[in-house]
C-alpha cells in the first residue's frame, strides 16, 4: 500500500494493465516523452516503448476512429483526449462506431477500447477546458461511462474499463487528480463496473453524486452530521449503465434524495436519476427530489467557475429542506 | 489557377511531385499500353469478368426487389463494377477489406454470401455476420468514417508484425472529410501497411466533383500526407487490379501506404431512393456508357480469343440461378425475435436493462 494521488494512481493502473497485457496500446496527444498534459502517463513511453505508447498527430476524431479500428483488431487501446471540450469531434466514432459495432455485426467485431479524458471545472483552465457533459455519453447505448472519485477508485475502474470488452469513456476528475489523495495497493484487482459505491451509510437523506463533487458532497454529510441528519452519500462511478438497485435501495431506506452534479441541469445525468425515482421509487419518498447543479450556462470562465459549481452551502441547503419537506 | 501565373520572384523549388496515370484498355477493348503480367492469366481475367457481370445482374435484382418493396434502400455500383471487383481481386484473404455502401463487388469477391448483402439492405443486421471475411468491417454508411479504422487495424498489424494490408474504400465525397485526411496523415506518419481507395464516380449524390474540390486529382491529396497517390482509370479493371497489386504489394514490404483514385462513373442513381436526372443530363449519361468496364472487359476478352459467345450465355444462367438462389434464402429468413436487439448491445446485458428485454420478449410488462 502507498499514499498516492488520483492521477498517479490513473498512472499506476495503466503501467499494470500494459504489463499485465501485451494488447495493451496507449495513445494521445503528449502521451508519450511528456506524459501526458497532466501527466497520467509519465514513464509509459520509456517503460513499454514508442510502439505501444505513442504520440498522434493533433486530431481527436483520428485518435477515438484509431482505437475503434485497434480495438476491433484484438488490441486493448486506452486513449487519451487532453480535455473534455476537446473530446467532441469523438463524438461520431462513438455514437456510429466504437458503441454499435458489436450489435451490427451481430458479436462479430467487438471494441474493447478505453477513451480516457479529463472531467469539469475548477482549476481556473482556459475556454473549452472545464467541461462535464457526461450526459450526452450516458444517452449513447452500447457505451459505458465510468467516473472514479478516489484515487483507489480511479486505479480498480480504470482496470476494470481496460480489461472490459466493450467501450468505456473514461472521465477523470480534473479537480481532484491532485487533491485526492489515498492508499492503493497495486495488485491488479480491478472494481466492478455498473455498480455504485456507498462511500456512507445514513437514514436520513440520499445523496447522489460522481466525480469530484464528491468532495464536496461528503463534506455536506459532515456538516449535516452535525446538524443530526445522517446522509447516506452514493458514488454512483459508473453513469452507464447506472447501478439502480443501490440507488432504488437507497432511497427505499431514507425516503429523500438530492442529487449532486456539476454538469448542467438540464438534461443532465441528474434528471434520469429524479425520473428512475419517480417511476420506481414514488412511494418511498417523503420530500421531492432534489438537484444541485451547475447552472443552465456556458460554464463560466474562470473567475466566476466556483459560481457556476454546486458548493457545500448548496447541498446542505438543498438536504435540510428535503429533511424539513412536511 | 491564380498561383501558377505568380511570378517565382527566384525564390528555389523545394520540392516537385507527380502523379500517374494508370490505364491499360481503352474503351473499346483494344490495348493501350502493354498489358501487366497477370494479365497472361486468361482464366484469371474470366474471373474478374464474371464478378462483375455477377454484381450487375444482383444489382438488377436489388433494384427489382426494392421496387416491389422486398428490400430497403439499395445502392447500385452500375458503371463502376471495375473498381470493387479489381481491388478485392488483389488483396489477400488475410487482409482486412473497410468497405463503404458501393462496395458490394469487393464484398462478394471475399466470400460474403449474397443473401447476407440482402439481408443487410432489407434492414436486418444478421447480413453483417458475414460468413466469409470474419475481420471485414461492414459497410460503413457514414462516409469516410471507416478511414481512421483502416489506420488502426494496420497499426494493430504492423506492432504484430503482421504481413497483412488493409484496405479502405471510399467515394470522392469522403475525400472532403477530415476523418479520411487524419487517417491518411498518420498512415504516413507510422507508414502503415493501408490501402486507401477513393472511387472517384464524379458524383456524391448530386454534387459533382468540380464542388468536392479544387483539387485536379484526388489522388494528389496523398501526396500531403507523404505517400504515393495514383490515379487509375477505374472503368479499367486490368488497371485497377495492378494499381491494387502494386498498392498492396508495398505495403505488405513494410513501404507504407498507398492513395489509389479509381476514375469511373456512376451510371445508375446514388440509391434507390434518389433520381439523378434531377441533377445531370441524359446526354453527360449516355455519353458514360461507353466507357463502362463490362463491355470493355468483353470487348477485349472476346478479340482474344479468351471468351466465347457459348461462355456468355452460360455466365447468364448461371448467375440468374445463383442470384434467385440468394433471394430465395433471404426472403425465406424470419426476422430476428425483438428481444434480440438487446443481445449484442454488450458482451453481456447489463442489469439495468434486463427488465426493457423481458418486455420486449413479451415475458411481462417491463
Amino acid at each position: 500500500m502507498a499514499e498516492m494521488t488520483l492521477v498517479e494512481a490513473i498512472n499506476l493502473a495503466l503501467a499494470r494493465a500494459m504489463e499485465d497485457d501485451p494488447d495493451v496500446v496507449v495513445l494521445g496527444e503528449d502521451v508519450g516523452i511528456n506524459g501526458g498534459v497532466f501527466r497520467a502517463t509519465v514513464g509509459l513511453q520509456k517503460r513499454f516503448g514508442p510502439e505501444r505508447v505513442l504520440d498522434t498527430p493533433l486530431a481527436e476524431l483520428l485518435i477515438s476512429g484509431l482505437c475503434v479500428g485497434m480495438a476491433v483488431q484484438g488490441l486493448k487501446p486506452v486513449g487519451e483526449i487532453q480535455f473534455m471540450g476537446f473530446l467532441y469531434p469523438c463524438i461520431d466514432q462513438l455514437v456510429n462506431h466504437a458503441s454499435r459495432i458489436r450489435n451490427r455485426t451481430q458479436g462479430r467485431l467487438t471494441c474493447p477500447m478505453v477513451l480516457r479524458t479529463p472531467h469539469g471545472a475548477g482549476i481556473r483552465a482556459p475556454e473549452h477546458h472545464s467541461e462535464s457533459t457526461e450526459a450526452m455519453l450516458a444517452h449513447i447505448p452500447g457505451l459505458r461511462v465510468v467516473i472514479p472519485s478516489s484515487p483507489e477508485r480511479a486505479y480498480g475502474l480504470l482496470l476494470a474499463a481496460i480489461r472490459d470488452p466493450d467501450p468505456v469513456v473514461f472521465l477523470e476528475p480534473t479537480r481532484i487528480y491532485r487533491a485526492a489523495k489515498g492508499e492503493v495497493e497495486d495488485n491488479g484487482e480491478a472494481l466492478p463496473l455498473d455498480v455504485a459505491f456507498v462511500l456512507r451509510e445514513g437514514r436520513d437523506v440520499t445523496l447522489i453524486s460522481w466525480g469530484a463533487m464528491l468532495k464536496e458532497t461528503m463534506a455536506a454529510a459532515d456538516a449535516l452530521a452535525a446538524e443530526g441528519i445522517a446522509a447516506e452519500v452514493i458514488d454512483l462511478a459508473t453513469l452507464k449503465p447506472y447501478d439502480e438497485v443501490t440507488v432504488l435501495g437507497s432511497i427505499a431506506k431514507t425516503g429523500r434524495c438530492v442529487i449532486v452534479h456539476e454538469a448542467t441541469r438540464t438534461g443532465g445525468f441528474g434528471a434520469e436519476i429524479a425520473a428512475l425515482i419517480a417511476e420506481r421509487g414514488l412511494t418511498s419518498l417523503l420530500a421531492p427530489v432534489a438537484r444541485v447543479t451547475g447552472y443552465d450556462t456556458v460554464i463560466p470562465m474562470a473567475r466566476l467557475e466556483q459560481k457556476f459549481m454546486p458548493s457545500v452551502d448548496r447541498i446542505v441547503a438543498a438536504s435540510r429542506k428535503a429533511c424539513q419537506f412536511s | 489557377m491564380a498561383s501558377k501565373k505568380m511570378a517565382d520572384g527566384g525564390l528555389p523549388v523545394i520540392a516537385r511531385f507527380e502523379v500517374r496515370h494508370r490505364n491499360y484498355l481503352a474503351p473499346d477493348g483494344s490495348i493501350n499500353r502493354p498489358l501487366p503480367a497477370f494479365a497472361s492469366d486468361a482464366s484469371l481475367l474470366a474471373s474478374l469478368y464474371r464478378a462483375m457481370v455477377l454484381l450487375r445482374n444482383f444489382d438488377r435484382k436489388a433494384v427489382a426487389l426494392q421496387r416491389t418493396g422486398r428490400l430497403g434502400t439499395y445502392a447500385v455500383s452500375l458503371g463502376q463494377e471495375a473498381v470493387s471487383v479489381g481491388i478485392a481481386s488483389a488483396m489477400r484473404e488475410e487482409d482486412v477489406l473497410l468497405p463503404s455502401y458501393r462496395d458490394n463487388g469487393a464484398l462478394i469477391w471475399r466470400g460474403v454470401k449474397l443473401e447476407e448483402i440482402l439481408l443487410f439492405w432489407g434492414g436486418d443486421e444478421r447480413g453483417n455476420h458475414f460468413s466469409g471475411p470474419v475481420q471485414d468491417f461492414p459497410f460503413c454508411v457514414p462516409v469516410g468514417s471507416q478511414a481512421p479504422h483502416a489506420a488502426g487495424v494496420a497499426y494493430a498489424f504492423k506492432l504484430r508484425k503482421q504481413p497483412r494490408v488493409a484496405v479502405c474504400m471510399f467515394g470522392d465525397g469522403a475525400t472532403s472529410k477530415g476523418d479520411v485526411y487524419e487517417a491518411m496523415n498518420f498512415a504516413g506518419v507510422h507508414k502503415l501497411p493501408v490501402v486507401f481507395v477513393a472511387t472517384n464516380n464524379q458524383w456524391a449524390i448530386s454534387v459533382p466533383l468540380r464542388l468536392q474540390t479544387g483539387s485536379e486529382t484526388l489522388a494528389q491529396k496523398a501526396i500531403a500526407a507523404g505517400f504515393i497517390g495514383e490515379q487509375v482509370d477505374g472503368s479499367d479493371v486490368v488497371a485497377v487490379r495492378a494499381a491494387a497489386e502494386a498498392a498492396m504489394a508495398a505495403a505488405r514490404d513494410g513501404q507504407g501506404p498507398y492513395f489509389i483514385e479509381a476514375v469511373t462513373y456512376r451510371l445508375g442513381d446514388h440509391t434507390t431512393s434518389d433520381d439523378a436526372s434531377r441533377y445531370r443530363s441524359a446526354d453527360e449519361v449516355q455519353a458514360r456508357w461507353k466507357e463502362e468496364p463490362i463491355a470493355r472487359l468483353r470487348s477485349y476478352l472476346v478479340g482474344q480469343k479468351m471468351w466465347s459467345k457459348a461462355e456468355e450465355e452460360q455466365l447468364a444462367a448461371e448467375c440468374h440461378e445463383r442470384v434467385e438462389a440468394a433471394v430465395e434464402r433471404y426472403l425465406a429468413t424470419e426476422p430476428r425475435r425483438p428481444e434480440t436487439m438487446f443481445d449484442h448491445l454488450y458482451a453481456g446485458l447489463p442489469e439495468a436493462y434486463a427488465a426493457q428485454r423481458h418486455e420486449l420478449a413479451g415475458e411481462g410488462d417491463g
